[in-house]
């Protein structure tokens, strides 16, 4: 008896490392071509070709770009502190990659008689955990900046560091209205919801609670308008000045990996997830495994648009100024969260008298 | 104040209205211009395979001109050296001996003709200057090299082909081929 309740389920665990090595390593190959699909979307906007040397259309771009950081000069500066120097970027790198975890990428799939979720952790508290870890983000620019021990990276992690936190309490503010909807933070059970029959996509109940959630969005993943952290022209390269070789590339890496994660959360929350619209999934349910494939077609898709308009987005405007930037989190943001709050359960109310 | 000119715009500094405070709406009418851009022509020549035709007027390097019969044109005059503002050519003068008169047209001749191609401002001005139609500018331009020596161009590399003995070449040369 003591045996069987601490048997493993072995079958289960494999099931779940596969997953988690199939998740990981899609999530790093769209990364991949997303900095690829970044230099084409800006030649494109710009009226110029973009890379279209390295394989048909520039395709082994990204590999070419790959193995030149890897084949750099490794340099670490005499006065940084060794351990957090290379800790920071392999902090960035592992709190981008574990947010996947708890994203329900399709619906269950029938392989060897067994039924395999495409999720890898189904917690009940799911957006906690992405909260957490975002929030964990911050600590690789942080440490990178300051173990750097040079003033502009110091000063560009410390604005990281400032802005990423001041966005997270507009973004967390945001997603309370949502969740005041759902009742729930089990990620799969918002998708869920927003596919039944008779319920349309958490946007139309939610536009403005999108609006902010998508402008903190691009303010945590560091990207223009709010790349303060990196801005160029005042910081000389922000945080990863002092970096070189696969270091630099795993800051840089870990930006486009956190940008297809938003990407995907906001299709989770806001656009249905895995559902496809206009098609009834339940009708169709003899379909098997090709109807949690064309799920999974259906949130890349969503994730792939949405990473569009961040390119977009990059490629237009310039980037806001340090005052501006608080203004518009603490004075615009925060409270027009709370006001979509408010009206939100105002409107629950009504409905449940 | 009057404008300086008919294109000068005002300034306008009329407080924002409350539609510009919200940057949402001017940030989705920049999205537009540059989505607008993707179906834009793109200028791009794709460099070694398309090549930008040159105009007539065009002078690149230099080439050493032979007449119909082969026979070098130059006379080491010295006017090209004399002319070049930037005294990018140095030669040096022989006398044709009896038996090379299938070679020289003229009883003297240039035994060393340099043009420091890092010096030549490609003025043309060596062009103008000769009297004995010798030196033109031609329709190309140096190519990248690593070291300095290799760009000063000497007789062999600026004498044209003989249109006798390598018509073949020569033809090729001049892009007819």
């Amino acid at each position: 008896m003591e045996m069987h309740l601490l048997a493993i389920d072995w079958m289960l665990f494999a099931e779940k490392l596969v997953l988690i090595a199939i998740i990981i390593f899609a999530s790093l190959g769209i990364a991949l071509y997303t900095t690829f699909a970044e230099r084409k979307v800006a030649a494109i906007l710009q009226d110029r070709p973009g890379p279209n040397r390295a394989g048909p259309f520039g395709l082994l771009q990204p590999f070419a770009d790959g193995l030149k950081l890897i084949m750099k000069e490794e340099i670490i500066p005499n006065h940084a502190n060794k351990w957090l120097f290379i800790l920071g970027p392999g902090l960035a790198m592992t709190a981008a990659l574990m947010t996947c975890a708890v994203i329900p990428w399709g619906d269950k799939v029938v392989l060897f008689g067994r039924n395999i979720a495409l999720q890898i952790a189904d917690v009940n508290i799911g957006i906690l955990y992405v909260f957490a870890v975002v929030s964990l983000g911050v600590y690789g620019i942080m440490i990178g900046g300051w173990a750097s021990n040079n003033k502009f990276s110091l000063m560009a992690a410390l604005r990281g560091a400032s802005q990423a936190i001041s966005y997270e309490l507009a973004m967390g503010l945001s997603l309370i209205a949502l969740l005041m909807l759902t009742g729930t933070l089990q990620l799969g059970e918002i998708v869920k919801q927003q596919m039944q029959a008779g319920h349309y996509w958490n946007i139309v109940y939610q536009p403005l609670g999108f609006l902010i959630f998508i402008i903190c969005a691009f303010a945590e993943c560091n990207r223009t308008p709010f790349d303060l952290p990196e801005s160029e022209n005042e910081l000389n390269m922000g945080f990863h000045q002092e970096y070189s070789s696969m270091k630099l590339g795993f800051y840089l890496f870990s930006e486009y990996v956190n940008m297809f994660i938003s990407s995907v959360i906001m299709a989770t929350l806001f656009f249905g997830g895995y559902d496809v619209p206009f098609f009834d999934e339940a009708a169709h349910a003899n379909w098997g495994n090709w109807l949690a494939l064309i799920g999974v077609a259906s949130i890349m898709i969503k994730a792939v648009i949405f990473i569009f308009i961040f390119m977009w987005v990059r490629w237009t405007i310039p980037r806001f100024r340090y005052d501006q930037l608080m203004n518009l989190g603490w004075k615009k943001l925060v409270p027009l969260a709370l006001i979509n709050m408010l009206i939100t359960g105002a409107v629950i109310l009504y409905f449940n008298k | 104040m009057q404008a300086l000119t008919t294109r000068a715009k005002a300034v306008d500094r009329r407080p924002m209205t409350f539609l510009e405070r919200l940057y949402l709406w001017n940030i989705l009418k920049g999205m537009l211009i540059t989505f607008s851009h993707i179906f834009k022509k793109q200028p791009t020549i794709q460099y070694p395979e398309q090549k930008r035709p040159f105009s007539p007027v065009f002078r690149g390097l230099h080439v050493l001109n032979r007449d119909e019969e082969g026979r070098e044109r130059c006379t080491a005059c010295g006017l090209c050296a004399v002319a070049c503002p930037a005294e990018a050519i140095t030669m040096e003068a022989a006398e044709r001996l009896p038996g090379e008169e299938n070679l020289y047209r003229e009883e003297k001749y240039a035994a060393r003709y340099e043009i420091n191609m890092l010096r030549c401002i490609f003025c043309g001005l060596c062009e103008e200057a000769c009297p004995k139609d010798a030196i033109y500018l031609s329709e190309t331009f140096a190519p990248a090299s690593f070291t300095r020596q290799s760009f000063i161009y000497g007789k062999p590399d600026l004498l044209i082909p003989d249109p006798k003995t390598q018509p073949a070449e020569l033809a090729a040369a001049k892009g007819l081929s």
